[in-house]
């Protein structure tokens, strides 16, 4: 297995449910302290590092990606110990029927959303689409020690753990968008083999899922003059439109729309092309749904580039990405990084 | 009990999609071996063991399924994915973003699913539509997909079993693993009776294995050790719960397939009263079991069905409560090693005219 496979892994295996990414956050920490001069958690549980500039004084380049994931709240214990739940973030009731997951309780329990098996379910019922307040979480345990364990509030996160298939693809549970952070760190050992004048701050956002809340910190706080955002976009699949999904392994995917910095992108893609990365162009014609649109708008506005990693079954439990991907978003970040046109 | 516990959690982590249960029966063989006095593999795959008995050569037929639901790749499209058909009742909803091992090699694949994104309204709202899903083992085409999986092959949830809760197990497939632990126990017991210990295959096509089965043996009476459905979740009235999970093993008195023997259920609660040892009836009279096949096997056979409750049968996250199991092992050996006092046999007495 390749070196970012088996970071993207170790990532995707972390817990860090949206609102609740403190699970998460002095792990993500560790991990980017191997490449930056300084690594901060504000109080949001952004992750912030540092790896400094050589010019004096440095420009400041921000480049996030969020760390956190969709899972379920829970909304109530029944007597019988069984839970009730809510979606948090875009959670396909269809696409968690019989899942393993993990109830983050007074301890962290294994449990399973059930499904009634085909036997029991009657005719009219077998072509109408389950609800997620008809579904129910099992953690083995009856009323009494469930009450005592898990308090309403409490976040669950899926179990799928990310399993390699062919062509350095991996496929599993919150690649959404932990490859994005992934990319960060191909970013940062990239930028190490590179001379760079500006400032790179690298920040793994939170709470993206509920309305990009970590990346409008983030670049309030951090005066950036440019901003980089490494997310998900769709991948190919069957009876999908063909203009909104990208093929995997074809290279990491550069937005051109209205919030998108003109001159940037159109620099980074020339950066591709010349370097001989592999890149394919994402039309956004609205606000790209990522932390771009946060970023355009921060401060007096940051010119933004968004660079996406294809990624089949978006918010299922086996989103799949091809490392490949990962590593041009990095590479290509980094490049540009180096070797932008500050005129 | 710890020991038929490893038991059962390793048949559960072996995949025998029905029509190719070797994997399951090799393992099995390797258990019962010893404990039997002869034992054969017949031309439908069936795993026949015999135990001769002490006593009066009542021949007792112990039936449990070795195969497991799961799926079939019927084509490789051009991109790569693999269309596949179900084997034995799965639900859609249960598919969508499982994880997969694909034919013998076991190529690890994950069923995905449109994005929430991208569905349209009724989409959204609907269900899962079987024939849209597909099977992505990575691979680039058809091409690719063709060098590692070939079309008819098997595949099977790729789900390790984990306790959790209140003495609760989860796997995949304890319809029937469940069934085959139990009767690898028995087996290492001595009875009066002679057993037959059948380990079957295709139960979930049909009841295929247990036909040759019963006509190889041709028992005079048939225990099927089961995994039964269970839906005691909230919200669900008490009579289409099935069963109760942790309440006992289950009898049935009726489903699609038969109904059972009246003195042999009779006994079998007997037997449970007498010792202390829980028992439930099953509430549905759905679905089906070997009981039906073995019933009217050559001149007819007594049956019975005992089985654990398995909520969310049929997806690979099934659960049982491991009491139920323990119990099920308790009352299934009491009541062999009390049959052959206590049955009668209409063919003994000459037939229904004495009756």
């Amino acid at each position: 297995m390749n070196e970012c496979s088996e970071l993207l892994k170790k990532l995707c295996n972390l817990r860090a449910v949206t609102g609740r990414e403190n699970m998460a956050a002095e792990k993500i920490a560790e991990v980017l302290r191997n490449y930056c001069d300084e690594v901060t958690i504000d109080p949001f549980f952004n992750v912030i590092g540092l790896k400094k500039g050589q010019s004096e004084p440095p420009g400041n380049v921000l480049v996030t990606a969020h760390y956190d994931e969709i899972g379920l709240i829970v909304t109530g214990i029944e007597d019988s110990g069984f839970l009730r739940f809510a979606a948090a973030g875009g959670v396909d009731p269809k696409a968690i029927g019989a899942m393993e997951v993990i109830v983050h309780g007074k301890k962290d329990l294994f449990g399973v959303i059930g499904a009634k098996p085909p036997h029991l379910i009657s005719p009219e019922d077998k072509d109408k689409g389950i609800k997620m307040e008809e579904m129910r979480i099992d953690i083995g345990y009856d009323g009494e020690k469930a009450k005592e364990l898990v308090s309403v509030g409490d976040m669950v996160s899926f179990v799928n753990p990310a399993r390699e298939l062919m062509n350095n693809r991996l496929a599993g549970k919150s690649m959404d968008n932990r490859s994005g952070v992934a990319a960060l760190v191909e970013l940062l050992k990239e930028l190490k083999k590179l001379h760079h004048d500006d400032n790179v701050y690298v920040v793994a956002t939170v709470q993206e899922e509920l309305g990009l809340i970590g990346a409008i910190c983030a670049s309030y706080n951090i005066k950036a003059d440019l901003g980089i955002v490494f997310d998900v976009c769709h991948g190919d699949m069957p009876d999908a439109p063909g203009d909104e999904t990208f093929p995997l392994g074809k290279g990491v995917a550069v937005a051109v729309g209205p919030v998108l910095s003109k001159k940037h992108t159109r620099g980074i893609i020339k950066m591709a092309k010349d370097e001989n990365i592999p890149y394919q162009v994402d039309p956004e014609p609205g606000d790209t749904g990522t932390e771009a649109a946060a970023h355009a708008i921060a401060r007096e506005g940051i010119p933004t580039i968004l660079l996406s990693i294809p990624a089949k079954y978006m918010h299922t439990t086996v989103e799949m990405v091809s490392t490949d991907d990962v590593t041009a978003a990095g590479r290509l970040a980094a490049r540009y990084i180096a070797g932008r046109d500050k005129a | 009990m710890m020991e038929q516990l490893e038991i059962l959690k390793k048949l559960t982590s072996l995949d025998g999609v029905s029509g190719d249960e070797g994997a399951v029966r090799d393992y099995i063989i390797s258990l019962v071996r010893d404990h039997v006095d002869d034992y054969y593999v017949d031309n439908m795959g069936n795993l026949i063991t015999y135990k001769k008995g002490s006593g009066s050569g009542l021949k007792v037929m112990l039936d449990a399924h070795m195969d497991e639901v799961g799926l079939m790749v019927t084509k490789i499209n051009s991109d790569g994915l693999l269309k596949f058909q179900t084997i034995g009742g799965i639900e859609s909803r249960v598919l969508v973003g499982k994880r997969v091992r694909v034919g013998e090699k076991g190529v690890p694949g994950v069923i995905g699913f449109k994005p929430i994104h991208l569905q349209s309204k009724n989409e959204r709202s609907g269900a899962v539509d079987k024939k849209n899903l597909t099977i992505d083992i990575g691979a680039k085409d058809k091409e690719q997909a063709e060098g590692m999986v070939e079309i008819g092959d098997r595949v099977a949830f790729e789900y390790d079993p984990v306790e959790f809760g209140d003495n609760k197990l989860m796997a995949k497939a304890l319809d029937d693993r469940v069934g085959c632990a139990v009767l690898i126990e028995l087996l290492k017991h001595d009875y009066e009776c002679d057993i037959y210990g059948c380990f079957t295959v295709q139960e979930e096509v049909g009841l295929k294995g247990a036909k040759t089965a019963a006509f190889q043996v041709n028992p005079d009476i048939a225990i099927v050790l089961e995994g039964t459905t269970c839906y005691d979740v909230p919200d669900t009235k008490e009579h289409s719960m099935s069963t109760i999970c942790g309440k006992g093993p289950a009898l049935t008195i009726m489903d699609r397939s038969v109904i059972t023997d009246r003195e042999l259920v009779t006994h079998i609660v007997k037997v449970a009263e007498k010792n202390g040892i829980p028992y439930q009836f099953k509430k549905t009279i759905s679905g089906g079991t070997n009981a039906g096949r073995i019933q009217v096997s050559g001149t007819g056979v007594k049956v019975a069905v005992i089985a654990v409750p398995c909520r969310y049968i049929h997806t690979p996250v099934s659960v049982m409560d491991i009491s139920d199991f323990e119990n099920m092992l308790k009352l299934a050996k009491k009541v062999l090693e009390s049959l052959p006092v206590s049955m009668t046999l209409y063919r003994e007495q000459g037939g229904i005219e004495n009756v």
